[in-house]
């Protein structure tokens, strides 16, 4: 395995050959975009695991572009069995360590993580099912949705990821219907309510939170639940070197906020915008939803969702600081690394 | 030789004492009629601490079959069991799961497919799984499944294919009868222990990454799949090595079919699964008329035995197939096709009918298949005629 450092630099990163030589977990040389956010968020989480880990994938960006016969990128073991399955396999090779780690099989001092990624289209609609029931059983996993709102693999059709005016395929712009119809589901929530022990929302460009989420994630024995915006880079039809900036604005906006829950009880918001800009800055700057701009109607509805959702957010904050002031839990205590 | 003992037992509690025994490592659950009452018996078990197994009581059978590929690439040794509808559901994983090359042990408590719903069976579920690159074995009863079930553990690992074992709903698997059960450390000693080594690429070595599932591309997804193909030709062998091994404990010597008086017989019979005692008693009564009869029982029936078909065949003047599901193609039953299929191994060229029967359940007595034989003889002789290769046994029309 790789040298893995505690919390490794961005610039290490940027020259991982050097720094962590062929052992990327998942290594340079894959057919992802140019652009892609996947990667980052990958690397980003993979490397702050120091321990080994192995890794359950859906079908879909990251997984077609990985493990292409007869090579592969993966230097952690990879399985990949479809579309809708990837928590319900990882579920099972968990299972299977727990079972042989019993019986002596695997040794008693052998740790491994067990980390699975999926798309929107794999975790919000087809592999919902399985990701509720493997979250309900509390397999010791970490989930990993990197959340390019929509099915980007197979060309960009909408996904309940989707936002309300967003063009797709499936929901293009027309003379009686502006793209998308409905808002997004907040799967976020949805598996906050499932009660596990650590659900958060991260973006890839603020590095050191995402690492510090994985950590905080492995750190937790059950199962755990990482939602990543990644900005396409081909559907949503930016510029390749925009990706971060994107990711960026979606936070600075308050459209991704990012927070974190534990236990589904205590919430909280790490990034708090206090000047948040305009959610048309974000909009403009993707030409997949920018006609929006056009429809002032639509915008409304869009900036409402953004509030609300927003306001609730900050109304969970403080309920869960009274909440453990109540039970005599120190709220601020919950959120740190066992190192902390 | 094992010690034995003699016990009354259905199919189910037959199949459950069966993997306790084996002690399978993890086990994917989700209850569907009439396997349900199985794993319900096997969780007693695991809840009585009488085995090592980690049960997952999961979602839906697509994801009781990705569990199980999950815990066997993994290197556990891992079973899962459903019926009709959840075969059905379960059928994409099925693929996956071959094509991987992952052992791993399917119990099929044969059951109808909807529409209409029928929670009785017939052999529509087992015919879904027909062509997806799994090891298929089917059980006349209690006491074959429970042996099947032992075996192919055995037979899965050996040929690292996945293995379906086929025992009749409510006929076998509620059905009271003697079961001669084996000691638990001779079943143990037979399968082996337990261990991620036992396959040759398991995830959790983590010192050693391997890649599950990668795309292929047309420049490589032939060749993935003619790998598959030559491999799963190399089943026969590895069943009739396990069968012969199997044989040395239990006394109990099988074959990829069971003949009954064909080697003088002009009429053959051919069935799966427990209407094949019906079957023989047909026989029997068709050979007190001075009938000249035989019955063959198929019991690997994939990959499927080609040469023993036809050489059983090789005699026959006519054979009539009975096959316990409908393919609606216009041709007529998927054991039909096989066995048709099968006969273009032998010089001999009989007359070949087919009926559908025990659908949904329906009981099938030995009037009946004598009544199949009569049909075939009068079709073979010309006395009759027929507009369908295919023909439904007991219909109200």
């Amino acid at each position: 395995m790789a040298k893995k450092r505690p919390i490794a630099l961005l610039s290490e990163l940027a020259s991982h050959k050097e720094t962590f030589g062929g052992d990327m977990p998942l290594a340079p040389g894959h057919r992802m975009c140019i652009g892609c956010g996947i990667p980052p968020i990958v690397n980003e989480i993979l490397l702050a695991i120091n321990e080994p880990v192995i890794v359950s994938n859906a079908t879909g960006c990251l997984e077609v572009t990985t493990g292409v016969y007869p090579v592969t990128a993966w230097n952690v073991p990879w399985i990949h069995v479809n579309f809708q399955s990837a928590a319900t396999v990882i579920a099972g090779v968990e299972t299977a360590y727990k079972v042989l780690k019993k019986k002596g099989i695997i040794p008693e001092d052998k740790k491994i993580h067990f980390v699975a990624f999926g798309g929107d289209g794999g975790t919000y609609d087809i592999g919902f099912q399985a990701l509720s029931a493997t979250a309900e059983r509390g397999h010791n996993v970490l989930y990993v949705c990197y959340n390019n709102e929509g099915y980007q693999n197979t060309g960009y059709q909408k996904s309940s990821a989707t936002p309300i005016g967003a063009y797709t395929k499936t929901t293009p712009v027309g003379k009686v219907k502006v793209g998308k119809q409905e808002p997004r589901k907040d799967l976020t929530m949805i598996m906050a309510a499932h009660g596990v022990p650590y659900v958060a929302q991260a973006s890839p460009h603020i590095f050191r939170d995402l690492t510090r989420k994985t950590k905080k994630a492995i750190s937790i024995q059950g199962f755990k639940f990482l939602n990543v915006l990644e900005p396409c880079t081909l559907s949503w039809r930016f510029s390749p070197e925009d990706t971060m900036r994107l990711a960026k604005l979606a936070v600075e906006t308050r459209y991704w906020p990012v927070y974190e829950v534990i236990d589904g009880k205590y919430w909280k918001v790490n990034i708090k915008p206090k000047k948040p800009k305009p959610i048309e800055e974000y909009i403009a700057a993707q030409p997949r939803w920018k006609h929006v701009l056009k429809y002032p109607e639509v915008l409304e509805r869009i900036q409402k969702e953004i509030d609300e959702k927003w306001n609730l957010l900050l109304h969970l904050e403080e309920m869960s600081k009274k909440l453990a002031e109540e039970e005599g839990i120190d709220y601020e205590a919950l959120f740190k690394l066992p190192e902390e | 030789m094992a010690q034995t003992k003699v016990i009354a037992l259905t199919g189910n509690q037959a199949a459950a004492e069966a993997m306790r025994q084996i002690n399978f490592d993890v086990a994917a659950v989700y209850p569907i009629s009439p396997q349900t009452e199985l794993m319900g018996f096997f969780a007693e078990y695991v809840a009585n601490g009488e085995v090592d197994t980690e049960m997952v009581a999961v979602d839906g059978e697509h994801s009781a079959m990705a569990t199980c590929i999950g815990a066997a690439a993994a290197g556990a040794r891992t079973i899962t069991a459903s019926a009709g509808p959840g075969i059905a559901y379960m059928l994409e994983n099925l693929y996956i799961a071959s094509g991987m090359r992952i052992p791993l042990v399917l119990l099929d408590v044969n059951r109808a497919l909807s529409a209409p719903l029928s929670i009785h069976c017939d052999h529509g579920d087992s015919m879904l799984t027909r062509d997806t690159g799994w090891i298929s074995i089917f059980s006349e009863n209690a006491q074959e499944a429970y042996h099947n079930i032992i075996m192919s553990v055995k037979i899965s690992e050996k040929a690292m294919f996945p293995i379906i074992v086929n025992y009749d709903g409510y006929i076998v698997s509620h059905s009271i009868e003697d079961v001669e059960i084996l000691d638990d450390e001779s079943v143990r000693d037979f399968v082996g222990p337990s261990d991620i080594n036992r396959i040759p690429y398991p995830l959790l070595n983590t010192e050693k990454p391997v890649t599950y599932g990668a795309t292929a591309q047309p420049d490589y997804y032939t060749e993935c799949k003619y790998q598959q193909h030559v491999d799963f030709l190399k089943v026969y062998d590895i069943v009739r090595e396990v069968f012969d091994e199997f044989a040395q404990i239990s006394g109990k010597r099988y074959d990829l079919i069971e003949e009954y008086k064909t080697e003088d017989a002009e009429y053959i019979g051919i069935s799966m699964g427990s209407s094949f005692g019906t079957l023989k008693d047909a026989v029997d009564r068709l050979r007190d008329q001075g009938k000249k009869v035989g019955a063959i029982k198929i019991r690997l029936y994939r990959p499927f035995p080609v040469k023993e078909v036809a050489q059983a065949l090789s005699r026959a003047k006519g054979v009539v197939v009975l096959d316990r599901a409908d393919s609606f193609d216009g041709i007529g039953g998927p054991l039909f096709k096989d066995v048709s299929t099968a006969l273009l191994a032998t010089d001999n060229n009989p007359f070949v009918h087919n009926f559908i029967y025990g659908l949904g359940g329906r009981e099938i007595h030995e009037e009946e298949f004598m009544r199949a034989f009569d049909r075939l003889e009068r079709l073979e002789k010309g006395i009759e005629t027929r507009e369908n290769f295919v023909e439904y046994l007991q219909v109200r029309e």
